[in-house]
């Protein structure tokens, strides 16, 4: 193999995995290190920089961070990634003077933000403290988007968005509420704005048509059904109700339909658990609290008597799996479940009714508008979109980043620059040694286990819609959860030419991921190590040729505990412990040249 | 040293033996060595042999004098049995132990101070005698617990650290063995783990007593331009003459060894040493070629490693020559052990 260019800021970044699968690079291990030390607030900011809204991810992100943990692969359980963030903001000062400020002079340009969910609140934080004039139509009386008529006040409380939505909105964002955009001409041919930026997210729950389907009125749509909830429109449900589909809005409309008044609820699922869409986080908490989980059952029809629901027909299948795949699908009959009401739950997509045919936006073969994944730009140079209107519903923190990564083309749009033209992400590392064996950050190992989350017991909980069930960890559980992070930003660095080959660091790994050998191809230097380099998704990192055998030290990065023993033992500081800082540009790095008039 | 301890994490697919223990199992406490010391690798190889030889802990008994190196059997194998001696005199310590318990397995490690000044009347007799253990010279030349003086193995011409030049001549413990008529004489180099690990696992199995000199560098004293036991010294003149394979019992040989080339070996219980001649004129088992091999090679400054001679047939082994008893002492009842007076009387009247 090539020795390892470690110069390129990919390399370092992808052994910080939690940090590597954020889609807006969260700094996770700088937070965590903060959090540690008791710097609330800063952990707060560095999460802010990147994610934006720190209070709603730490209770409801999808957390994309916490499977690919290196801890995960050590232990079984990855460390607590999200919980911590909320530690972060549960426990930081008021930090309104941390805030960027928008300056007193405009730059003159003018944004419209349809929709006020992450994703045009992501685009107005960047651009505002940069001059610009910001506009954010919203249909509903409240900001906050899915954020606020999706997701139920038990997992988000309307005072943590509130708060973490006037951040943004008290820079100075024009937030027009009850103002739907119907005409996506009219708002172009205005022409009272420089872009426009498209963050309407997913709003259309899937349909399931089946015989009886409309012979009822206590079948229901779950994204429209929690809206429901959420604007106070619904107060009750029915005894028995079955939830069909199994991915993450099920589980909110399983745990919705307890607090309305139902006893006796069932999720209905097509296909066995492990081919389940919600995450298992969700489904623990909605099996906590006494959801059945009905696998294997395809519905076939509403059964309906004069106008009253009565129940719903069930093919009940059998399936033959292998590696994973559905081989074959048997039938095994009819089953029929008694219910009061049915809750949609199989899916959303975004829908544009308001975007009129002949306007120069290109739409592609499901109807939706074509846009460019990088630039987030239309085929309409002016119109940017992002976040659940771009691709289809993801989560939050993809319409984050697709904010961030939006703002960033609209201030080059607006600056007659090619949008296509970033700026690349950057690496700094810097030494953390500080004497002979001791370093800047705590680099003992420490054993312990996942701390779990308190929740507020099962009887409390259903008495109010509104009462949030997870309680945040407490400073004790917090201070030991820290303590599981290995520090994966505080990377080995190797100086292959101050390497006397003494075999120390080799010796001293408690994780065996060192070798000097004698170099190969990939898959030969994987299988001389000595422990096994299974994991092809982590990289090894391969050195220039030692001075004295011409062999080479090869690490695989999988499992390194980041313990910086090998640093420790090493007699000529060949390996060091450097904290590597990746940059992530935002719109405000970019340099553009003067506004154009 | 380091402040912290080595964690106990581990690889999560690491290796077991037949006994179901992974490496860290064989491992002991942190070393207190300077960062980079050859023994500390040596450690790792006796860790690495005693896992692979499916060892169980508390068969083995490891035994120690002064210096940097005797400090470094409390790194391995935390599990077993210890005694760290007092300077020069292991050997007296391993004769007893061996004589009161044959069945155990017993590693002595040393270092050129603590075998070739003050204890080299201990370790003359130990081989003369064929005490049935491991005998490991952790060798770099120089008194490292002192600061760095010359020891009885400095090369004449190497340099100190300070700059002064040894003039006097070098005890080599190779050369020594071979003439008092040691039956397993190896050298290595600690960092050469593919060659050392399989000598301390036939030196482990050999029956009586094996020697193997590890030159293992200093990485504080003895490490720099003109020392003759530095890291870079000894990696250029480092000459392998013959490497050895360990076979374990009960395993079958699954190289393909070319004919002439190979030489098996059979040890006392059943494992074998597969002999691999790098140099097709070295012969292993003739000890007075070797011994003359060996010194035409040190007077250029080459260091001849591997299985320098091996001799399975000879019987003057400890045990075999004293007749000492198979069971261990401590398992044989008291009344048999010590007889009483009216014994000893009986015995006393045969000299009247």
């Amino acid at each position: 193999m090539e020795p390892t260019d470690t110069s390129k800021s990919d390399y370092f970044h992808r052994v910080v995995d939690c940090q590597w699968a954020c889609p807006a690079h969260t700094d996770v291990p700088e937070y965590i290190r903060l959090i540690a030390q008791g710097e609330f607030t800063a952990a707060y900011m560095v999460n802010r920089e990147s994610n934006v809204f720190p209070g709603i991810l730490g209770r409801v992100c999808d957390r994309p961070c916490e499977p690919a943990c290196r801890r995960g692969r050590i232990e079984e359980k990855p460390v607590a990634i999200c919980r911590l963030k909320r530690v972060a903001s549960d426990h930081r000062d008021d930090i309104t003077g941390l805030l960027p400020k928008a300056p007193r002079e405009k730059n003159g340009k003018r944004i419209a933000c349809i929709g006020a969910g992450p994703a045009s609140l992501t685009v107005a934080n960047d651009l505002l403290p940069m001059g610009y004039e910001v506009t954010i139509f919203e249909q509903y009386a409240v900001p906050g988007g899915l954020m606020r008529t999706n997701i139920p006040a038990f997992r988000l409380p309307a005072n943590v968005l509130d708060e973490e939505i006037g951040y943004i909105v008290n820079m100075g964002a024009d937030l027009r509420l009850n103002s739907p955009v119907n005409s996506m001409r009219r708002l172009l041919e205005s022409e009272e704005f420089d872009a426009v930026f498209v963050g309407s997210g997913a709003p259309k729950g899937k349909e399931l048509e089946l015989p009886g389907r409309h012979d009822t009125e206590r079948v229901h749509i779950g994204i429209t059904w929690l809206e429901s909830i959420a604007f106070g429109h619904v107060e009750r449900v029915g005894e028995r109700v079955l939830i069909i589909g199994v991915g993450n809005t099920a589980m909110d409309c399983c745990r919705s339909s307890l607090r309305l008044g139902a006893k006796d609820v069932k999720v209905m699922a097509r296909k066995p658990r492990q081919f389940f869409k919600a995450s298992d986080w969700e489904l623990e908490d909605a099996e906590h609290e006494n959801v059945a989980i009905v696998v294997n059952h395809a519905p076939k029809s509403f059964v309906t008597e004069g106008g009253q629901l009565k129940g719903m027909m069930f093919e009940k299948l059998q399936y033959d799996i292998e590696n994973g795949d559905i081989t074959a699908t048997r039938s095994l009959g009819d089953v029929f479940f008694p219910c009061d009401d049915v809750i949609l739950a199989i899916g959303q997509e975004n829908a544009f009714p308001w975007i009129e045919q002949g306007i120069g936006l290109d739409l592609d073969k499901w109807n939706v508008p074509k846009v460019d994944k990088a630039t987030f730009q239309s085929t309409l140079p002016q119109v940017f979109f992002g976040g659940d209107a771009a691709f289809g519903p993801k989560n939050i923190i993809w319409s984050v980043e697709h904010g961030h990564q939006a703002a960033i083309s609209i201030h080059k749009f607006c600056h007659d620059e090619a949008v296509q033209e970033r700026m690349p992400r950057g690496v700094t590392l810097s030494s953390r040694k500080m004497g002979m064996h001791e370093w800047a950050y705590k680099n003992e190992y420490n054993g312990v286990e996942r701390r779990l989350v308190p929740h507020v017991g099962l009887v409390e909980r259903f008495k109010k819609i509104n009462i949030e069930v997870e309680l945040g960890f407490t400073a004790e559980e917090a201070a030991l959860e820290v303590q599981r992070c290995l520090n994966c930003d505080v990377q080995t660095v190797f100086a292959a030419k101050l390497c006397i080959e003494c075999d120390a660091c080799i010796d001293i790994c408690p994780v065996d991921c060192l070798t000097i050998t004698h170099n190969g191809s990939e898959t030969e230097l994987r299988s001389k190590l000595t422990a096994p380099a299974t994991n092809r998704s982590q990289a090894l990192y391969v050195s220039a040729p030692l001075p004295q055998t011409a062999r080479v030290m090869v690490k695989d990065e999988d499992v390194c505990v980041h313990c910086g023993l090998c640093a420790e033992r090493c007699p000529t500081a060949a390996w060091d412990m450097q904290k590597s800082t990746i940059h992530i540009p935002h719109a405000i790095d970019e340099e553009v040249s003067a506004c154009p008039a | 040293m380091s402040y912290i301890n080595k964690p106990k994490v581990a690889h999560p697919s690491l290796p077991t033996n037949t006994l179901g223990m992974t490496r860290r199992q064989y491992e002991g406490s942190m070393s207190t060595l300077c960062a980079g010391c050859g023994h500390d690798s040596v450690t790792a190889a006796i860790i690495e042999a005693c896992w692979g030889l499916s060892m169980r802990p508390e068969q083995l008994v490891k035994l120690s004098g002064i210096g940097c190196s005797s400090k470094t059997t409390a790194y391995f194998v935390s599990g077993s049995h210890g005694f760290n001696s007092v300077h020069g005199r292991m050997p007296s310590i391993a004769s007893g132990a061996n004589a009161a318990n044959r069945r155990l397995t017993y590693v002595g490690v040393s270092g050129d101070g603590d075998s070739l000044s003050i204890g080299i009347g201990q370790l003359v007799h130990a081989i003369r005698r064929n005490v049935n253990m491991l005998y490991l010279i952790e060798n770099n030349g120089v008194y490292g617990l002192t600061k760095g003086q010359f020891s009885a193995s400095a090369d004449i011409g190497t340099k100190a650290k300070r700059g002064d030049v040894n003039s006097s001549p070098p005890i080599d413990p190779v050369l020594l063995a071979l003439t008092l008529g040691a039956t397993f004489v190896a050298r290595s180099f600690s960092g050469d783990k593919a060659q050392l690990v399989p000598l301390i696992q036939a030196g482990l199995r050999h029956n009586g007593f094996a020697l193997i000199d590890v030159l293992s560098p200093c990485v504080t004293f003895n490490d720099h331009e003109g020392s003759t036991k530095s890291y870079t010294f000894t990696r250029e003149h480092y000459h392998p003459a013959v490497e050895a394979d360990f076979v374990p019992r009960a395993e079958e040989i699954a190289v393909d060894y070319a004919a002439g080339e190979s030489i098996p070996v059979s040890l006392h219980d059943g494992s074998r040493v597969i002999l691999r001649k790098l140099d097709p004129t070295y012969d292993p088992t003739d000890r007075s070629a070797a011994y003359s091999y060996i010194e035409t090679k040190l007077k250029k400054n080459e260091y001849v490693t591997g299985l320098i001679h091996i001799d399975e047939t000879d019987s003057t082994e400890f045990h075999n020559l004293n007749r000492t008893a198979q069971a261990p002492l401590n398992g044989i009842p008291y009344e048999k052990l010590s007889p009483g007076s009216a014994a000893l009387d009986k015995l006393m009247a045969r000299y009247r």
